[in-house]
């Protein structure tokens, strides 16, 4: 969430609820309700690191902390800019999950595996309701996209691992 | 109650020059009245052949099928001829419109043949392709129709005899999206009216939509189950959200 803040507060100055508000602008109505503490206590951290500075100025009937970039902020943003994300995501809750359990013997793996297809498959459900609803923003809606497709390679993916894993437990 | 559709044991091997191939491997599967059902599975696991046998399309090597208490495995062709006329609609993925009748003509066709006279089945034709979202195209030509309203016509034609149920073989394979959604919406309309319906796709996102999915590996049922009305979705903003 780091970076994104760094890239909303890059043309202008923001204080806390401002980029709660563009956040949601984006997102729409599928973003979560933000809470204050986690964008404040990002802003803090962002503060400490000197990559942004507040300023505390007085509103219409409170204060408010206004904070905007530091050149080491605007170095941070520009990096983060140029470097693509990570394309490899070898990072799988599941597997891992399925792995450990499947060889200390405290789960049959085909049990796992036809829980996991169903939660796929509900998340599929789930997210190609949210798509064909109307009024969801186009960012919230590509991002959807996007989760379906990987949810259809899990389930590829899943059918993969119940043909080769082994699924008995070697004899000790 | 009884099931609407029951298959037992159900076996098909193909005999591919002197190979014997096992399409189908022991298949058991009940489909009750108003179940909006996908069989789902990579090409090669035997669910266009179990559509075909189901819907008496295709001979069966062991085994039964039963189509609202009857069984239908071991019926003359005529006699399937006739329970599919009566009992089952179909919708392919490339739609099988006759292609020199109007869309209004080829929704008429299955009222006609089962003896429905001739302004009773335009009446209930138009009322369907209205139901479509097609009052507009009665008189136009398949080639005259996008690939999604030939298959809206194609839907409208195998709903005119209300069957027992709706079978479908890959019914948005062959559509863009927006199309394809289009129809998957209809499909659940039909269900939403109380509407058998069956599907085999090879596309896990168009078999959830459906209420039960069945996934068919080598022949034989790997896994059958049942889900819930859609979730609200929340994106995360997070670690591994969208920032």
């Amino acid at each position: 969430m780091r970076s994104l803040f760094l890239a909303l507060l890059a043309d202008e100055s923001r204080h806390g609820y401002e980029i709660k508000q563009a956040l949601e602008q984006e997102f729409g109505d599928q973003l979560p309700a933000l809470n204050a503490g986690q964008i404040y206590s990002t802003l803090a951290r962002l503060e400490r690191d000197g990559l942004v500075v507040g300023q505390s100025i007085e509103g219409d009937n409170r204060r408010k902390r206004v904070y905007e970039l530091t050149e080491a902020g605007r170095a941070a943003l520009t990096g983060w800019i140029e470097t693509p994300v990570p394309g490899t995501r070898l990072k799988d809750e599941f597997f891992m999950k399925l792995v450990i359990l499947a060889s200390a013997g405290l789960a049959e793996p085909k049990a796992l595996i036809a829980g996991q297809r169903r939660e796929y498959l509900q998340s599929l459900r789930d997210l190609d309701a949210m798509v064909s609803a109307d009024g969801s923003r186009p960012a919230a809606e590509l991002l959807a996209e996007g989760a379906i497709l990987h949810l259809k390679a899990d389930l590829e993916w899943l059918d993969l691992i119940e043909q080769r894993l082994p699924m008995q437990r070697e004899p000790a | 109650m009884t099931p609407v559709l029951e298959t037992r044991r159900l076996a098909k091997t193909y005999d591919t020059g002197g190979t014997q191939v096992l399409a189908v491997r022991g298949i058991d599967l009940t489909i009750s009245r108003g179940e909006f059902v996908a069989i789902v599975g990579p090409s090669g696991c035997g669910k266009s052949t179990l559509l075909n046998l189901m819907a008496g399309l295709d001979r069966v090597t062991a085994g039964e099928v039963w189509l609202g208490g009857r069984r239908i495995d071991q019926l003359s062709e005529t006699a399937l001829a006739r329970m599919r006329r009566q009992k089952v609609g179909f919708v392919f993925q490339f739609f099988n419109l006759m292609p020199t009748l109007s869309a209004i003509e080829n929704v008429e066709l299955p009222l006609l043949l089962v003896g429905r006279h001739r302004k009773e089945a335009r009446d209930a034709a138009s009322r369907l392709l209205d139901d479509l979202g097609l009052e507009d195209k009665y008189d136009a030509a398949p080639s005259q129709l996008s690939g999604g309203e030939q298959q809206r016509v194609a839907l409208a034609r195998a709903l005119a005899n209300t069957p027992d149920i709706l079978l479908g073989d890959e019914p948005t394979g062959n559509l863009d999206s927006a199309s394809s959604r289009e129809v998957l919406a209809l499909l659940r309309a039909a269900r939403d009216r109380g509407q058998t319906l069956l599907l085999v796709t090879h596309d896990t996102r168009v078999a959830a939509a459906a209420d039960r999915v069945v996934t068919l590996r080598d022949g034989l049922v790997n896994d059958d189950t049942e889900l819930q009305a859609a979730r609200p979705v929340t994106l995360p903003l997070d670690a591994g959200g969208p920032v």
